[in-house]
């Protein structure tokens, strides 16, 4: 959802639950002002709906997903496809099946009355027991996103950061007609942009965390939005945005930590693909 | 579990005193708390550090911490193992995942360790 800049309100995904109705979901963080971007430019015959307290929602990520959902549902659950959903119950509960996640990993979400919430996760652990299931927090789905490259609102993405610079030009439809934002994008995509979200890998064993500054000769050229080890390459990462003589894979910079200049190098993203895709 | 013969601070440090030089490390509750370690910053020998005053780090997954020295001193000898090989501070924080070894500032006040009885009394009221 972009301001008029071509900046970031929020990090979506949209559900057209049918030709008049559609579910926004959005970061938990970002509820209230998510609201007040809405109905501060809102012009339409709509009505706006925060159901955000009485919505649970738990997320099913890894190759197991589809094996152990479907021991709790009649649905079919290969039959959807990433990124769509179906009605269905789960282990009794009226919930929305979404192949969604943030891993990078398959996997699903799945949206019920809150007051399900923990009888549908101990459904879950037990069906999912024969198969090794793990509950994981959000230190480990920091982990695995990062890897994926998806990226963190309030780290990666923000009022300040354009969709081009973020690298998400792809989901920017300009020839699909005007929005919020779109006169700014039109004109980034013709001046080109200054900057980039780069993904590098640290060189030795020091860590880049979040904040840390990014140098080039000494000099500062950016910051760390996101940066953590890598439990499944066994390598130290991260995002930060680089000007864009600093941003081409290969590019050898520095991450200042804790005032020790340490080499990094700007590599491919996303660092890690799973293997069926 | 964790062993009579040292003393213990509330930061989760231990140190074990041999005349006027004494062993430092992290407990068995530090890294149990702290999870996997993967990464530890030690300072150089003939550093000297103020009681309390932070000597290192060790970073985790998740998050960095300091390390803060039980007793004023100054470092003789810094554990260089753990540079290859920081997971040895999980398994095993009382023996081969010591961290530094110092000369104890004559003089340094020591009321503020904990016997090993006092440090479980701790913990326990902490939980």
């Amino acid at each position: 959802m972009p301001t008029e800049n071509g900046t970031v309100v929020d990090d979506l995904l949209v559900y057209r639950e049918s030709a008049d109705r559609y579910v926004l979901v959005v970061n938990a963080a970002n509820i209230q002002s998510d609201l007040d971007w809405i109905q501060s430019h809102h012009h339409f015959d709509a009505r706006i709906e925060d159901v955000s307290s009485e919505t649970g929602l738990l997320s099913l990520q890894g190759p197991h997903a589809q094996g152990i959902l479907q021991t709790l549902t009649e649905v079919s659950l290969q039959q959807i496809r990433p990124f769509h959903f179906i009605r269905g119950s789960v282990s009794t509960v009226d919930a929305v099946i979404s192949r969604t996640g943030y891993t990078g990993e398959d996997g699903f979400e799945l949206y019920f009355p809150a007051e399900h919430s923990v009888s549908l996760w101990n459904s879950i652990l037990e069906a999912g027991k024969p198969f090794g299931i793990l509950p994981a927090g959000l230190g480990a789905r920091n982990t695995l996103r990062l890897e994926a490259k998806l990226m963190l609102y309030g780290n990666d993405l923000d009022r300040t950061t354009t969709l081009f610079e973020a690298g998400l030009g792809w989901i920017v439809k300009l020839a699909k007609g005007a929005f919020i934002g779109s006169q700014a994008l039109a004109r980034q995509q013709t001046e080109g942009i200054q900057r980039s979200l780069a993904g590098f890998e640290m060189m030795g064993r020091e860590i880049a965390r979040d904040g840390y500054p990014i140098l080039f000769d000494g000099r500062e050229v950016g910051r760390v939005t996101s940066g953590s080890p890598s439990i499944t390459l066994k390598k130290n990462i991260g995002l930060g945005y680089l000007p864009m003589e600093h941003a081409a894979i290969g590019s050898a910079i520095q991450v200042l930590v804790r005032n020790r200049p340490c080499d990094a190098r700007v590599v491919p993203t996303p660092f890690y693909k799973r293997r069926n895709e | 579990m964790n062993p009579e013969n040292l003393l213990y601070t509330k930061d989760h440090e231990w140190i074990r005193i041999d005349g006027d030089t004494g062993t430092v490390g992290i407990t068995q509750y530090a890294q149990d708390t702290l999870g996997e370690v993967v990464y530890i910053e030690l300072p150089k020998v003939g550093d000297a550090f103020d009681t309390h005053q932070s000597f290192g780090n060790v970073e985790s997954v998740k998050a960095v911490s300091e390390l803060f020295l039980p007793l004023a001193g100054e470092v003789l000898e810094a554990n260089s193992a753990l540079k290859d090989a920081p997971e040895t501070l999980n398994s095993d924080p009382y023996g081969a995942g010591w961290l530094i070894r110092i000369r104890i500032r004559p003089g340094a006040e020591k009321s503020h360790l904990l016997s090993s009885a006092d440090y479980v009394a701790f913990l326990a009221a902490q939980s």
